[in-house]
């Protein structure tokens, strides 16, 4: 997929001016924070399971390679195939083989994040195969030709007016005189308009939330069953997906199950978990003939060993773009590209390059809501602390934005001068800010004059009433 | 693809700073694996008798949107599904698991129940299975695919009935592992086990929950109480479960 984040700013001030995504953010911002507390609230070992989750990711780390070694190796026993990818183009490139070799017209998907990340969809359609996405809002989003605004509710940035109006233009076969004014009216279209793509397809594609290396097994969970019908109805079973989905065993991936649902729609369990190993077994009645994983390493092994290791724990829940401030004032397009909020501020420059992702560090107030409520305890806003490092160090930011950073990094490095320049700006601040006690407009500061005022110091710094204070108390 | 493999496999090896492992360390980590520790467990689940843990899937199964009937032995199974599709509004013609465990339910007592046996096919509409086992802690159903249980059963049609005896209720997705992972190689294991949570959702639009995305609108669950293994003794101890 292209990267537009280099539009940041740009895509920020549209989606804040957009009023159908105001509306669509304004039921997501209260819903999934208020769902997941409770959820939590009722499993009082939900903190030594995050501490029990992020050991169980960072031991898998640590081992790697012997882990995706005796994975591939129970797929193979189990009577699947493992196709290694370096890059987006070598697990497009196996997956359009695989369709290829079984002579496959058709294709079903369950939605995953990776084949996102590697623009299979495009890419299969200029090959002459066409995947339906079944999941209701991938389904949504593809009959838009719009990315994914988020990684568990693709189309969390529609409105239902904006779903009826996809729905009339695109079911054309269906009576125009319908009624579609309600989300259930629009569920049993979409139901009754892709079951036959379930039952014709010859290729199903889903993701994985975790991979099993004792049993080979890959797992996914959903709530619609789309993911199961896809990998269950057609004769070849694809899964796409990368490297850092091992786990070692069945228990382990028991421990995240139970962290992965209430993190991400605060269920207690999503509808339904499913274990795969392997193709249809002798004497089976129905499952996939062939089972393939296309198993996609795309920059994740360089991020082993840096600071950004951590973040390969992730486990794609959505808790930190639900209880973003950022993400729910702009919504996910902003981000321009397939990660959106603060996983994806993180893992984007590490995907697709610093230079490409630039703004992304930067769409953060640092709140640290994020880390607060990851279930693998992902230090984020340490990472994107370090990006922003890295920008300044490769001279990536506006050259007024580095020499203001620059010179206030000097001042702040002599406590006097700073004491002083502190000081005598709040005295004339204050003065010129005279008996309102704001400012509505400020030289350098239009950026936050221009929609609010600015509140005029009371005319002391802190340090020099701190110490005054120690003085009257006598301390020195 | 096996020159990708060997790099990517050396791409891991150098960001950790090491070669392959050394035999020793691969033997400590088999057995690791050999161990099958299980990480913190829900104490909501576990520290109850057999009996709480029924009544915990219950609530939970229920509150995930499933329903629940209660029989007292197998020759009761065909009244009350048939009292549930009439309860429905739902053609009394079912598609049934081709499994030997269900064969014991006299299902000549309710002639009215036209059953097919095999896998479901698309017109199919109420499929009725037997499940390997249910989890106390979420109300969860543990199904798992073979010869005899199809996996579309349990996807394809929209009202999707369950048969559940008592003893198969187990407090966690753990313990149902267990049960069927006793001394099976990856080559043994079912190609699908299903973990069903009450039936088939999206929020997709706007938040709002609608059951029946694309499987099952309802997920019917029949309990045989009695004339189960678990004995008499824990039956008089029967309360409501602590949560």
């Amino acid at each position: 997929m292209l990267a537009t984040s280099r539009d940041f700013k740009a895509a920020a001030r549209a989606g804040l001016a957009n009023d159908n995504l105001q509306r669509a953010l304004g039921l997501a911002r209260t819903g999934f924070p208020l769902r997941r507390r409770l959820a939590i609230e009722r499993l009082p070992e939900f903190e030594a399971l995050r501490e029990a989750g992020r050991s169980i990711k960072d031991h898998t780390l640590q081992h790697l390679d012997f882990y995706l070694e005796l994975y591939e190796s129970q797929v193979q026993a189990s009577g699947g195939k493992v196709h290694w990818a370096h890059d987006a183009a070598e697990a497009c490139g196996a997956v359009l083989e695989i369709c290829r070799s079984a002579d496959a017209k058709t294709v079903t998907k369950g939605k995953s994040m990776v084949a996102e990340e590697v623009g299979l969809n495009d890419f299969l359609k200029a090959s002459g195969i066409t995947p339906i996405e079944t999941d209701l809002g991938e389904y949504i989003i593809q009959l838009r030709h719009e990315p994914p605004s988020h990684i568990i509710a693709p189309a969390i940035h529609l409105v239902k007016e904006q779903v009826a109006e996809t729905f009339r233009a695109e079911h054309r076969s269906l009576d125009p005189g319908r009624l579609l004014a309600e989300p259930r009216q629009m569920c049993d279209e979409a139901r009754a308009m892709l079951r036959p793509h379930f039952l014709a397809a010859d290729v199903g594609i889903t993701g994985a939330n975790f991979l099993v290396a004792e049993t080979g097994s890959s797992i996914i969970v959903t709530n619609e069953g789309n993911g199961d019908l896809t990998q269950t109805l057609p004769r070849i079973h694809i899964v796409v997906t990368s490297i850092e989905k091992l786990v070692p065993t069945f228990e382990d991936a028991a421990t995240l199950l139970r962290l992965l649902a209430r993190s991400a729609t605060g269920q207690e369990f999503s509808s339904y978990t499913t274990i795969s190993t392997g193709p249809r077994r002798a004497g089976d009645l129905d499952g996939p003939e062939q089972y393939h994983v296309v198993l996609l390493d795309n920059g994740r092994s360089a991020m082993i060993g840096t600071e950004f290791q951590d973040m390969l724990r992730c486990i794609r829940c959505s808790a930190c773009m639900n209880h973003c401030p950022v993400y729910a004032a702009v919504g996910g397009h902003a981000y321009g590209w397939v990660y959106p909020g603060p996983m994806g501020a993180v893992l984007t420059p590490n995907l697709i390059g610093i230079e490409e992702a630039g703004h992304l560090p930067n769409a953060s107030t640092f709140c640290g809501r994020c880390e607060s409520v990851c279930p693998v305890k992902i230090p984020l806003p340490k990472m994107l602390r370090h990006w922003r490092e890295r920008e300044y160090a490769k001279k990536l930011n506006p050259a007024v934005y580095r020499s203001a950073l620059s010179a206030w990094g000097w001042v702040a490095r002599h406590p006097a001068l700073y004491h002083a320049l502190t000081e005598a700006a709040s005295r004339a601040l204050s003065w010129a800010g005279g008996g309102r006690g704001r400012f509505r407009a400020l030289p350098l500061a239009a950026g936050w004059t221009r929609v609010r005022d600015m509140p005029a110091p009371e005319g002391r710094s802190f340090h020099s009433l701190w110490a005054e204070r120690q003085k009257r108390r006598g301390v020195r | 693809m096996s020159e990708t493999r060997e790099r990517i496999l050396r791409d891991i090896r150098n960001s950790l700073g090491r070669d392959r492992l050394d035999p020793d360390r691969e033997s400590e980590l088999r057995a690791r694996i050999a161990r099958h520790r299980r990480n913190p467990l829900p104490t909501r689940a576990i520290a109850l008798g057999h009996w709480e843990q029924l009544e915990l899937f219950v609530t939970m199964a229920e509150e995930a949107q499933a329903t629940v009937t209660r029989v007292n032995s197998p020759a009761a199974v065909p009244e009350a599904i048939a009292r549930y599709l009439a309860a429905e509004n739902l053609p009394a013609e079912l598609v049934m698991a081709p499994d030997a465990s269900l064969d014991a339910i006299p299902w000549s007592s309710w002639p009215l129940l036209h059953i097919r046996r095999g896998r479901a096919e698309a017109e199919d509409r109420i499929s009725f299975t037997p499940c390997h086992a249910a989890i106390a802690e979420t109300g969860t159903l543990m199904l798992i695919s073979g010869p005899q249980t199809p996996t579309t059963l349990n996807f394809l049609p929209e009202t999707h009935i369950v048969l559940l005896h008592a003893h198969q209720v187990v407090a966690t997705y753990e313990d149902g592992w267990d049960r069927l992972r006793t001394g099976q190689t990856p080559q043994e294991l079912p190609r699908a086990i299903n973990f069903v949570t009450g039936p088939s959702r999206t929020a997709d639009i706007e938040q709002h929950i609608e059951l029946g995305a694309h499987g099952p609108r309802r997920l019917h669950i029949v309990l045989i109480e009695n004339g189960e293994a678990a004995g008499s003794e824990e039956n008089e101890h029967r309360k409501a479960p602590s949560r």
